[in-house]
Protein backbone atom coordinates (compact mmCIF):
# COMPACT_ATOMS: atom_id res chain seq x y z
CA UNK A 1 0.00 0.00 0.00
CA UNK A 2 1.35 3.18 -1.08
CA UNK A 3 1.09 6.08 1.04
CA UNK A 4 1.49 9.97 1.24
CA UNK A 5 2.48 11.47 4.40
CA UNK A 6 2.62 14.99 5.36
CA UNK A 7 4.27 16.35 8.27
CA UNK A 8 3.31 20.25 9.94
CA UNK A 9 4.52 22.74 12.40
CA UNK A 10 6.78 21.49 15.60
CA UNK A 11 7.06 17.74 13.97
CA UNK A 12 7.67 19.18 9.81
CA UNK A 13 10.63 20.95 11.66
CA UNK A 14 12.34 17.88 13.73
CA UNK A 15 11.77 15.66 10.52
CA UNK A 16 13.39 18.23 8.42
CA UNK A 17 10.82 17.06 5.81
CA UNK A 18 6.87 18.64 4.91
CA UNK A 19 5.85 15.48 3.05
CA UNK A 20 6.93 11.58 2.06
CA UNK A 21 5.32 8.83 0.00
CA UNK A 22 6.31 5.32 1.79
CA UNK A 23 5.20 1.76 0.70
CA UNK A 24 3.73 0.42 3.86
CA UNK A 25 3.95 -3.88 5.04
CA UNK A 26 0.22 -5.59 4.42
CA UNK A 27 0.00 -5.28 8.20
CA UNK A 28 -0.22 -1.51 8.48
CA UNK A 29 -3.83 -0.39 8.07
CA UNK A 30 -4.66 2.13 10.81
CA UNK A 31 -3.12 5.38 11.50
CA UNK A 32 -1.59 3.82 14.75
CA UNK A 33 0.01 0.84 13.06
CA UNK A 34 1.44 3.89 10.66
CA UNK A 35 2.49 5.84 12.93
CA UNK A 36 4.36 2.80 14.69
CA UNK A 37 6.04 1.95 11.16
CA UNK A 38 7.22 5.15 11.15
CA UNK A 39 8.97 5.35 14.41
CA UNK A 40 10.49 2.16 14.40
CA UNK A 41 12.30 3.37 11.31
CA UNK A 42 14.66 4.92 13.42
CA UNK A 43 15.57 8.38 13.13
CA UNK A 44 14.26 11.48 12.73
CA UNK A 45 11.20 9.60 13.20
CA UNK A 46 11.45 7.79 16.59
CA UNK A 47 13.30 11.47 18.32
CA UNK A 48 10.21 13.68 16.36
CA UNK A 49 7.23 11.45 17.31
CA UNK A 50 8.57 11.66 20.63
CA UNK A 51 9.38 14.83 21.55
CA UNK A 52 5.73 16.00 20.30
CA UNK A 53 3.10 15.57 22.74
CA UNK A 54 -0.02 14.06 21.82
CA UNK A 55 0.49 14.34 18.16
CA UNK A 56 -2.92 14.03 16.33
CA UNK A 57 -3.81 12.93 12.39
CA UNK A 58 -5.57 13.38 9.31
CA UNK A 59 -6.66 11.01 7.07
CA UNK A 60 -7.62 12.70 3.17
CA UNK A 61 -7.81 15.92 5.33
CA UNK A 62 -9.95 15.12 7.63
CA UNK A 63 -9.30 14.68 11.53
CA UNK A 64 -8.33 10.95 12.47
CA UNK A 65 -8.46 8.54 15.34
CA UNK A 66 -5.67 5.82 16.07
CA UNK A 67 -7.94 3.35 14.65
CA UNK A 68 -8.91 4.87 11.70
CA UNK A 69 -8.77 2.76 8.39
CA UNK A 70 -6.14 3.42 5.68
CA UNK A 71 -6.29 2.46 1.86
CA UNK A 72 -4.00 2.95 -0.72
CA UNK A 73 -3.14 6.44 -2.14
CA UNK A 74 -4.23 7.54 0.97
CA UNK A 75 -3.14 11.01 2.05
CA UNK A 76 -2.10 11.34 5.91
CA UNK A 77 -1.00 13.85 7.92
CA UNK A 78 0.48 14.06 11.54
CA UNK A 79 0.89 17.09 13.36
CA UNK A 80 0.54 19.01 17.33
CA UNK A 81 -2.45 20.09 18.70
CA UNK A 82 -3.72 22.82 16.64
CA UNK A 83 -3.42 26.93 17.73
CA UNK A 84 -5.05 28.74 15.25
CA UNK A 85 -8.15 31.69 15.92
CA UNK B 1 -17.12 32.46 -0.24
CA UNK B 2 -18.06 31.60 3.17
CA UNK B 3 -14.76 30.70 4.19
CA UNK B 4 -11.58 32.32 3.43
CA UNK B 5 -8.07 31.46 4.08
CA UNK B 6 -5.57 34.49 3.38
CA UNK B 7 -2.62 36.79 3.78
CA UNK B 8 -3.77 39.64 3.71
CA UNK B 9 -5.49 41.67 5.77
CA UNK B 10 -9.79 42.12 6.05
CA UNK B 11 -11.91 45.09 6.36
CA UNK B 12 -14.64 43.50 9.11
CA UNK B 13 -17.31 46.59 8.22
CA UNK B 14 -16.91 45.94 4.35
CA UNK B 15 -16.90 42.07 4.75
CA UNK B 16 -20.12 42.73 7.01
CA UNK B 17 -21.40 45.01 5.10
CA UNK B 18 -21.71 42.17 1.96
CA UNK B 19 -22.53 39.57 4.16
CA UNK B 20 -25.66 41.00 5.04
CA UNK B 21 -26.72 42.79 2.09
CA UNK B 22 -28.29 39.47 0.70
CA UNK B 23 -31.03 39.06 2.92
CA UNK B 24 -33.58 41.81 3.66
CA UNK B 25 -34.68 39.31 6.97
CA UNK B 26 -30.92 39.63 8.82
CA UNK B 27 -32.12 41.36 12.24
CA UNK B 28 -28.58 40.76 13.86
CA UNK B 29 -24.75 40.41 12.91
CA UNK B 30 -22.71 38.75 15.75
CA UNK B 31 -18.68 39.38 14.50
CA UNK B 32 -15.65 38.48 16.56
CA UNK B 33 -11.97 39.22 15.20
CA UNK B 34 -9.17 37.92 17.13
CA UNK B 35 -6.20 39.84 17.48
CA UNK B 36 -2.39 39.22 17.78
CA UNK B 37 -1.19 39.83 21.08
CA UNK B 38 2.28 41.33 22.99
CA UNK B 39 2.71 39.31 24.68
CA UNK B 40 1.95 35.01 25.54
CA UNK B 41 2.80 32.98 28.47
CA UNK B 42 4.78 36.26 30.28
CA UNK B 43 6.88 36.66 27.02
CA UNK B 44 7.03 39.27 24.80
CA UNK B 45 6.04 38.26 21.52
CA UNK B 46 7.46 40.12 18.23
CA UNK B 47 5.79 38.58 15.53
CA UNK B 48 3.96 35.42 15.07
CA UNK B 49 3.71 33.21 12.08
CA UNK B 50 0.43 31.06 11.22
CA UNK B 51 1.02 27.92 9.09
CA UNK B 52 -1.89 25.93 7.77
CA UNK B 53 -2.20 22.50 5.99
CA UNK B 54 -4.21 23.76 2.53
CA UNK B 55 -7.00 21.44 1.60
CA UNK B 56 -7.60 20.42 4.91
CA UNK B 57 -7.91 24.02 6.44
CA UNK B 58 -11.07 24.81 3.86
CA UNK B 59 -12.69 21.63 4.95
CA UNK B 60 -12.54 21.91 8.22
CA UNK B 61 -13.88 25.27 8.30
CA UNK B 62 -16.84 24.53 6.36
CA UNK B 63 -17.31 21.69 8.14
CA UNK B 64 -17.67 23.60 11.17
CA UNK B 65 -19.93 26.32 9.41
CA UNK B 66 -22.34 23.47 8.59
CA UNK B 67 -22.67 22.12 11.88
CA UNK B 68 -23.45 25.23 13.40
CA UNK B 69 -25.90 26.03 10.89
CA UNK B 70 -27.43 22.68 11.99
CA UNK B 71 -27.79 23.42 15.30
CA UNK B 72 -29.14 27.40 14.59
CA UNK B 73 -31.42 28.99 12.41
CA UNK B 74 -28.79 31.30 11.17
CA UNK B 75 -28.57 33.25 7.65
CA UNK B 76 -24.77 33.05 6.42
CA UNK B 77 -21.95 32.03 8.31
CA UNK B 78 -18.38 33.99 6.95
CA UNK B 79 -15.03 32.83 8.50
CA UNK B 80 -11.86 34.85 6.90
CA UNK B 81 -8.41 33.18 8.90
CA UNK B 82 -5.23 35.01 7.98
CA UNK B 83 -2.02 33.19 7.42
CA UNK B 84 1.96 34.01 7.53
CA UNK B 85 3.56 36.41 8.72
CA UNK B 86 1.79 39.06 11.72
CA UNK B 87 2.76 41.29 14.39
CA UNK B 88 0.92 42.68 17.63
CA UNK B 89 -2.15 43.91 16.92
CA UNK B 90 -2.71 42.73 13.64
CA UNK B 91 -6.28 40.98 13.13
CA UNK B 92 -5.91 37.32 12.52
CA UNK B 93 -9.57 35.71 12.03
CA UNK B 94 -12.86 36.76 11.40
CA UNK B 95 -15.85 35.00 12.27
CA UNK B 96 -19.50 36.86 11.30
CA UNK B 97 -22.85 35.42 11.68
CA UNK B 98 -25.72 36.91 10.65
CA UNK B 99 -29.81 36.06 11.64
CA UNK B 100 -33.22 36.64 12.59
CA UNK B 101 -32.44 37.19 16.07
CA UNK B 102 -29.63 37.80 17.92
CA UNK B 103 -29.58 34.69 20.28
CA UNK B 104 -28.49 32.40 17.18
CA UNK B 105 -26.00 34.73 15.78
CA UNK B 106 -24.66 34.90 19.59
CA UNK B 107 -24.41 31.47 20.34
CA UNK B 108 -23.21 30.04 16.65
CA UNK B 109 -20.55 32.53 16.22
CA UNK B 110 -19.38 31.49 19.39
CA UNK B 111 -19.67 27.77 19.09
CA UNK B 112 -17.49 28.33 15.52
CA UNK B 113 -14.95 30.03 17.05
CA UNK B 114 -14.47 27.12 20.12
CA UNK B 115 -14.39 24.45 16.86
CA UNK B 116 -11.89 26.40 14.87
CA UNK B 117 -9.62 26.96 18.20
CA UNK B 118 -9.52 22.87 18.28
CA UNK B 119 -10.52 21.61 14.95
CA UNK B 120 -8.78 24.02 12.08
CA UNK B 121 -5.53 22.67 11.14
CA UNK B 122 -3.94 26.09 11.64
CA UNK B 123 -0.47 26.62 13.93
CA UNK B 124 1.14 29.62 15.34
CA UNK B 125 4.94 30.05 16.10
CA UNK B 126 6.23 33.43 17.89
CA UNK B 127 9.35 35.16 17.90
CA UNK B 128 10.34 36.14 21.99
CA UNK B 129 13.16 37.58 23.14
CA UNK B 130 14.31 34.09 23.58
CA UNK B 131 14.00 32.98 20.31
CA UNK B 132 11.53 31.31 18.23
CA UNK B 133 8.73 28.69 19.86
CA UNK B 134 5.99 27.13 18.38
CA UNK B 135 2.65 27.81 20.64
CA UNK B 136 1.01 25.25 22.98
CA UNK B 137 -2.71 24.36 22.54
CA UNK B 138 -4.27 25.76 25.87
CA UNK B 139 -6.27 23.02 27.89
CA UNK B 140 -9.02 26.14 28.19
CA UNK B 141 -9.67 25.80 24.78
CA UNK B 142 -10.62 22.10 24.83
CA UNK B 143 -13.20 22.92 27.94
CA UNK B 144 -14.62 25.61 25.39
CA UNK B 145 -15.16 22.95 23.05
CA UNK B 146 -16.17 20.29 25.03
CA UNK B 147 -19.16 22.38 26.63
CA UNK B 148 -21.05 22.55 23.54
CA UNK B 149 -21.24 18.46 23.43
CA UNK B 150 -22.98 18.47 26.72
CA UNK B 151 -25.34 21.36 25.52
CA UNK B 152 -26.30 19.77 21.92
CA UNK B 153 -25.76 16.90 20.18
CA UNK B 154 -22.11 16.61 18.61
Amino acid sequence: MKLTVLYFARLREALQREREVVEVPAGVTTVTHLRSWLVARGEPWASAFAEVKRVRAAVDQAMAQDATPLHDGAEVAFFPPVTGG
Amino acid sequence: MPVRVQQEDFDAGAEISRLRARDPKVGAVAAFIGVARDVNDGDAVATLSLEHYPGMTEKALEDICAQARARWQVTEILIVHRVGELRPTDQIVLVAVTSSHRGEAFAACEFVMDYLKTEAPFWKKETTPGGTRWVEARESDDQARARWKEAGSR
